[in-house]
């Protein structure tokens, strides 16, 4: 299909203090994010955290207490939602039971009459795009839920929006059909490339799709980023355990030298970080790292190393996954790829462990 | 097994005298000549066209005036729902009688609303309001507005709100959102109250004779007075057989609508 591309430029959105209460609770609290033009941008965070609100918000259903939301430079904020021009897909799709595929995709040229032989022509295109051009004259009941999916996309493109917002547009899918959708998503999106928002709780559908990531939690958003950086490097003990398996040392630190420092566990281990910003000697942190980076073995004296029991060993498939006490009360998780001659402990061994600095992150609260 | 006391006492009480009034008046002489002469006759057909017409005319109005109170209705909570359900809620329990006299004082040539108008300077004979087909609809209509209101409240609440927020989202502007979303959406919820409202006009009677002028006549009154009156039995079973079949017709298709309906998941 050769459909142009959008014009550069079109498609930033900034949010800027986004602010709603509910009562005294502020269920979305100042949220600022400034999103590029073709930027697949995810809201990602437990329920409750406040991703559907920003992302009504941005559609225009919830009006904000306090922020501005800008787009391409002209304020939004007060635009009723049909005027706002972005494309939606809905959680549960919200397809029209009263109209065949067809129709509904054409809902919203219809909205901006635009003339018939145009819907005619548009309509087509964007089934082709979703690959339902055969089920044009169906109704909606006769579609499984991956196809009523794809027509909830195929509405949401039609008029060529610069911004499509997606509110858990897969949740009710199952999880090989979501992978699917997944890379289809992604790929209708850098073809045509528009500014996609996407809400979701899925930490790996998030990772897959997007270019930036936004964590959030009760109404705030604790780190945006590329996935990459933020699973890697988290700015706190939330966004570590939200993206993924992560060991949490608590402790404090020792000595701050250069970007690293020491940490002294509860149990006495001596163990060295990366550090981010600014901490001072004898300051509660944690030191954070993820369970893959962790190996079997001594290792040597620029790695942290930590000797310990082996308290339960897991098998994942792809992982084993391994439990460690090292001290009375801490313990650490370690997976090992199951690649044929992996550990063969069994539960009450002893096994020393080792891990680089560099995928050492100290986390102060 | 549980069922068949009731069975048995609806059947005696009810199937069974309309059986034998039915043969009896029918068969016992003449039989489908009778039948033919009775519909044939002016005053019986002059009566069904007069019904039917009633009929439409109530359920349009209906329809009209309880589309926007079941609309309010389904958009409210809290003591402003509570309030407009109580004012369509109590008229309902409350006798037709009293419902059809309380309108004859407001409506009649000294009533309350020709007086406040002739005492507005607005008109100078008092207006007819009553006694013709006007006075039977404006009876008619706030006697079954209930049934409709309640239809489509139901219709109307099983609306999904995020199709209405689909629509707007996608570039439908408020009307555009109720005439190609709410509106296709509440469209068995009228269909189902319309026909609700008919069945129930074409049999009714209080309301027509007490309201409607002496050239008002519907099939219900007419067989009253065969009954009454002229003791023409038979006429007054056939037209009650053919009131009998209308309103089986009708309930057997808004069976099917609501029996869709579910199948639908609507």
């Amino acid at each position: 299909m050769n459909r142009a591309p959008l014009p550069a430029g079109r498609g930033a959105l900034e949010l800027s203090g986004l602010t709603k209460r509910y009562g005294n609770e502020r269920v979305v609290d100042s949220v600022s994010a400034a999103i590029r033009p073709g930027e697949f941008f995810s809201l990602l965070g437990p329920s409750g955290s406040g991703k559907t609100t920003t992302l009504m918000m941005i559609a225009g259903f919830i009006a904000p207490d306090e922020g501005r939301i800008t787009v391409d430079g002209a304020d939004f904020t007060a635009v009723p939602p049909q005027r706002r021009g972005f494309g939606m897909v809905f959680q549960n799709y919200a397809i029209f039971p009263h109209l065949d595929v067809f129709e509904n995709v054409a809902f919203p040229l219809r909205a901006r009459r635009v003339a018939q032989p145009e819907i005619r022509r548009r309509v087509g295109e964007a089934l082709e795009l979703v690959r339902l051009e055969r089920f044009a004259r169906r109704t909606v009941r006769q579609l499984s839920g991956g196809q009523q999916q794809r027509v909830a996309i195929a509405r949401a493109i039609v008029f060529q929006p610069a911004i499509v917002l997606m509110d858990e547009p897969l949740g009710a899918l199952d999880k090989n059909l979501r992978y699917d959708m997944q890379v289809e998503i992604k790929d209708i999106q850098q073809r045509l490339g528009m500014t996609v928002i996407y809400v979701t709780h899925d930490q790996e559908e998030a990772m897959n799709m997007s270019d930036r990531i936004a964590i959030m939690s009760s109404g705030r958003v604790e780190q945006v980023g590329p996935p990459d950086l933020i699973y890697e490097r988290p700015a706190n003990a939330f966004v570590g355990r939200f993206l993924g398996e992560a060991n949490l040392l608590e402790g404090s630190i020792e000595k701050v030298h250069e970007g690293e420092a020491e940490l002294r566990t509860r149990d006495g281990l001596l163990l060295r970080g990366r550090i981010d910003g600014t901490a001072q000697p004898g300051q509660q942190a944690a030191l954070f790292v993820r369970p893959e980076k962790l190996a079997g073995g001594a290792g040597d004296a620029a790695a942290n190393r930590a000797n310990g029991i082996l308290r339960r060993r897991s098998f994942l498939g792809s992982v084993i996954r391994t439990t460690i006490d090292i001290g009375p009360t801490t313990q650490l998780t370690m997976d090992s790829p199951n690649s044929g001659h992996g550990l063969h402990l069994q539960p009450g061994a002893e096994i020393a462990v080792h891990w680089p600095v560099a995928h050492s992150i100290l986390l102060t609260p | 097994m549980l069922m068949l006391p009731a069975f048995a006492m609806l059947a005696f009480v009810f199937v069974l005298p309309l059986a034998w009034f039915f043969t009896q008046a029918l068969f016992a002489e003449g039989g489908i000549q009778q039948i033919a002469s009775v519909i044939a006759s002016r005053a019986v057909l002059q009566a069904i066209l007069a019904t039917n017409w009633i009929s439409l005319l109530v359920t349009a109005c209906v329809l009209l005036a309880g589309y926007p109170i079941a609309y309010y209705l389904a958009n409210r909570r809290g003591l402003r729902f509570t309030l407009v359900v109580f004012c369509i809620i109590v008229p309902y329990f409350t006798s037709i009688i009293v419902r059809t006299y309380s309108w004859m004082v407001l409506l009649g040539r000294a009533g309350v609303i020709n007086r406040l108008l002739q005492s507005a300077g607005l008109i100078e004979a008092p207006l007819p309001l009553l006694y013709n087909k006007l006075g039977i609809v404006i009876g008619m209509t706030y006697v079954l507005l209930p049934y409709m209101v309640l239809t489509l409240f139901a219709t109307m609440k099983s609306i999904d709100r995020n199709l209405l927020l689909a629509a707007s989202g996608l570039g439908a502007g408020g009307f555009a959102v109720f005439w190609r979303v709410y509106l296709p959406l509440s469209r068995h919820g009228i269909l189902s109250g319309a026909l609700i409202v008919f069945i129930l006009s074409i049999g009714f009677f209080i309301t027509p004779a007490l309201m409607g002028g002496p050239s008002d006549v519907m099939v219900a009154m007419l067989i009253e007075r065969s009954v009454e009156i002229t003791l023409d039995w038979k006429s007054a079973a056939v037209m009650s057989l053919f009131l009998l079949a209308v309103t089986l017709v009708l309930y057997a298709v808004y069976y099917r609508i609501t029996d869709l309906r579910r199948l639908m998941g609507a």
